[in-house]
């Protein structure tokens, strides 16, 4: 097997790099500080995005997108994971969910988010409902040509700069041999849309600037025509599309394995302590050592189930090893490259503090690590138990 | 109207170099290579000519071995029409480069070339002059302006005593100074394309130039490691300092 980028994958790196550096990072503390991206800013990047051709990568060109696949999309967000997730996200990358839409729904959703005119979020998520994500008590109900929907999500990223809601509701039950089981359908919901009240969210200890809402739907009536795949498939639609989106938690997490190996060698290789440098001890050069092969071995996983996907067959588990690995390789990695740096790692004044401030919520989002554990054991163990 | 643009493979500017143990070259094993950075100025000018609809074509030149059609392809995702390679294994010195890309010249006959006005690497300075000469073409070096004009380029220098405008015949050499341009991103939609833009190989034997090099690089060293400053305590002995143990003045 052969991991050796192509000659387009090297160039694709090195502009996202540069974009990264120029565009993104002198920008980083100011958002620390602030936990604001000013709308200027904002704009500012995504005018630069559309220039390199990065708005909307992962859209098929003949969507307006950029046309990367998994593999080149990996290594995009690899490179952009570096930086601040905030800033990075005035880089639109439209969920690829919407490629669902279909007639007027492409015009409306679709194609203005390729362009970068709107912006998505996408919700699933309540206080009742987490990792249980189907026992979700927002509901849709039909009358006539309209759905009315009734109910609170919570944790959703970015709602506050999005234009609509890609939204998650129940829209009936059915009785299974294991109990009660809801019928979930996806919604294209607008955030004008009256019965709609977008409220601040939570503080998270990671990712400043980079905000979540709580919406609230009361008696919110939206046409039939904003159904999103197909009554009650909602979660059939989600598993078409979003499978992927693990791989992006995945490889955002090994840029930022990248930033702080790199942080913590230098400062290992600088760094005097006892009249010789604390790269010398071997206490500190073994952390790297280890910090070098969870790294190693994180790319491998994650490239393994791009390439997978680009040939179409990843599976569930593939896509969970990915982001398990990479996201707990950025926990050992951020925290032993701060150990390496001593009092000064846990100072706001260096990108060390940010980086082991922010891993902690890959582990959470996009499925626990306990949640990625649970598919790879059940992949493991299904084929075992048939029959039993 | 049509421009040619020679690029060069050298190591990335971001990387430490080393010298290699034995003492014979650079150590570029395992190192980022990179467009040279005067280089990739070349290209950007030669694009915008295209964009302006001053040019109608540009040709990106790069002279090695196989790997420096990476240079010919960033050159190409950055805007080039059609990329052309030399490929020889030799080490080559500018002049054999300079002869090398008057052949080609021959055979493509472009209006306007661009070179960098030296690599980072050896820093020669010395490819485009040498060019220029054995093409017979009027030259306009450390360039921070190109404005092309009813067959003539005027050439802002940057020279040692400040700025130097010429007036070139074309077809010319200009070789670009760092603040000619600032260069683009190579954008995913035009990365996609390079692939599918048209790049020749060429021999030296094909183009009839004898390459090899009449020098010989006997070593190569790091420079020495600079040891730790004094800080002395007085004008008087640091004149004292300076002519009895530096022995600088006197
Ligand atoms: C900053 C942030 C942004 C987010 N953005 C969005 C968004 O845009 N849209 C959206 O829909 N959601 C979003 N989420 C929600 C996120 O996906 C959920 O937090 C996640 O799915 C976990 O749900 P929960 O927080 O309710 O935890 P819970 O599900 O309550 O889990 C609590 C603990 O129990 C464990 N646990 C639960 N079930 C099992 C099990 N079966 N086996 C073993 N352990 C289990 C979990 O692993 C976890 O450790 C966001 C969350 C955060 C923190």
């Amino acid at each position: 097997m052969d991991f050796r980028l192509s000659e387009e994958q090297e160039m694709l790196v090195a502009t996202v790099r540069r974009f990264v550096d120029e565009e993104i990072m002198p920008h980083e503390e100011m958002v620390e500080r602030t936990d604001q991206v000013p709308p200027e800013l904002r704009q500012h990047i995504l005018q630069k995005s559309v220039e390199a051709g990065l708005c909307a990568a992962g859209m098929p060109v003949e969507l307006g997108g950029g046309g990367l696949d998994s593999m080149g999309l990996v290594l995009m967000y690899r490179e952009l994971g570096r930086a601040n997730m905030a800033l990075q996200y005035a880089v639109p990358r439209p969920s690829n969910i919407l490629q669902a839409c279909v007639g007027e729904q492409r015009e409306k959703y679709l194609y203005p988010c390729i362009t970068g005119e709107k912006i998505d979020c996408l919700a699933m998520t309540e206080p009742d409902a987490g990792s249980d994500v189907r026992s979700m008590n927002c509901r849709a109900e039909r009358n006539g040509d309209n759905w009315v929907i009734n109910g609170t999500k919570h944790f959703i990223s970015h709602a506050e700069l999005s234009d609509f809601v890609i939204l998650f509701a129940a829209t009936g039950v059915d009785q299974t041999a294991r109990g009660p089981r809801k019928r979930i359908t996806s919604f294209l919901i607008d955030m004008d849309a009256p019965g709609l009240v977008r409220r601040d969210g939570y503080h998270s200890v990671s990712h400043r600037g980079y905000h979540n809402n709580i919406l609230e739907f009361t008696d919110c009536v939206v046409p039939h025509s904003q159904v999103l795949g197909d009554v009650d498939k909602g979660f059939d639609v989600a598993n078409d599309w979003l499978g992927a989106t693990r791989l992006e938690v995945a490889a955002s997490c090994l840029g930022r394995c990248d930033r702080a190996l790199e942080l913590a060698a230098e400062y290992a290789a600088q760094r005097r302590q006892f009249n010789q440098t604390i790269g010398s001890f071997q206490g500190v050069s073994f952390k790297l050592a280890d910090m070098e092969v969870q790294r190693r071995a994180a790319e491998l996983l994650l490239y393994d189930a791009a390439m997978k996907d680009v040939e179409g067959r990843m599976t569930d588990m593939d896509a969970a090893i990915a982001k398990l690995y990479c996201t707990e390789a950025l926990a050992f990695i951020s925290d032993e490259a701060l150990q390496i740096h001593g009092g000064m790692g846990l100072m706001s004044d260096l990108p060390l503090e940010r980086i082991w401030r922010d891993h902690r919520v890959e582990r959470i989002w996009e499925g626990t690590s306990e949640v990625q554990r649970l598919i790879i054991s059940r992949s493991i163990l299904r084929p075992l138990e048939q029959g039993n | 109207m049509k421009v040619l643009v020679a690029v060069k493979r050298v190591a990335d500017a971001n990387v430490k170099v080393r010298a290699k143990a034995d003492g014979t070259d650079v150590d570029l094993n395992n190192v980022k290579m990179a467009i040279n950075p005067f280089c990739e100025i070349a290209v950007e000018e030669a694009v915008r000519l295209k964009e302006s609809g001053v040019a109608e074509e540009v040709v990106a030149v790069s002279i090695g071995d196989k790997s420096c059609q990476e240079q010919i392809r960033t050159s190409l995702a950055l805007g080039a029409d059609r990329g052309i390679q030399v490929e020889t294994d030799a080490n080559l010195q500018p002049l054999a480069i300079a002869k090398l890309l008057k052949a080609v010249i021959d055979r493509e006959s472009p209006d306007l070339i661009i070179l960098g006005k030296q690599s980072i690497d050896s820093d020669n300075n010395q490819t485009g002059q040498m060019l220029a000469a054995l093409a017979g073409l009027a030259q306009g070096t450390f360039a921070s302006e190109v404005v092309l004009e009813d067959g003539h380029a005027r050439v802002t220098r940057e020279v040692d005593g400040g700025l130097q405008t010429l007036n070139l015949k074309l077809p010319a050499v200009v070789t670009t100074d760092l603040r000619l341009n600032e260069p683009r991103y190579a954008s995913l939609p035009n990365i996609m394309k390079a692939k599918k833009k048209p790049m020749d190989v060429l021999t030296p034997e094909e183009l009839g130039v004898d390459v090899a090099s009449k020098l010989t690089m006997v070593k190569v060293e790091p420079p020495a490691e600079r040891s730790a400053g004094i800080i002395v305590e007085s004008v008087e002995q640091l004149v004292d300092k300076l002519k009895n143990e530096a022995k600088v003045i006197s």
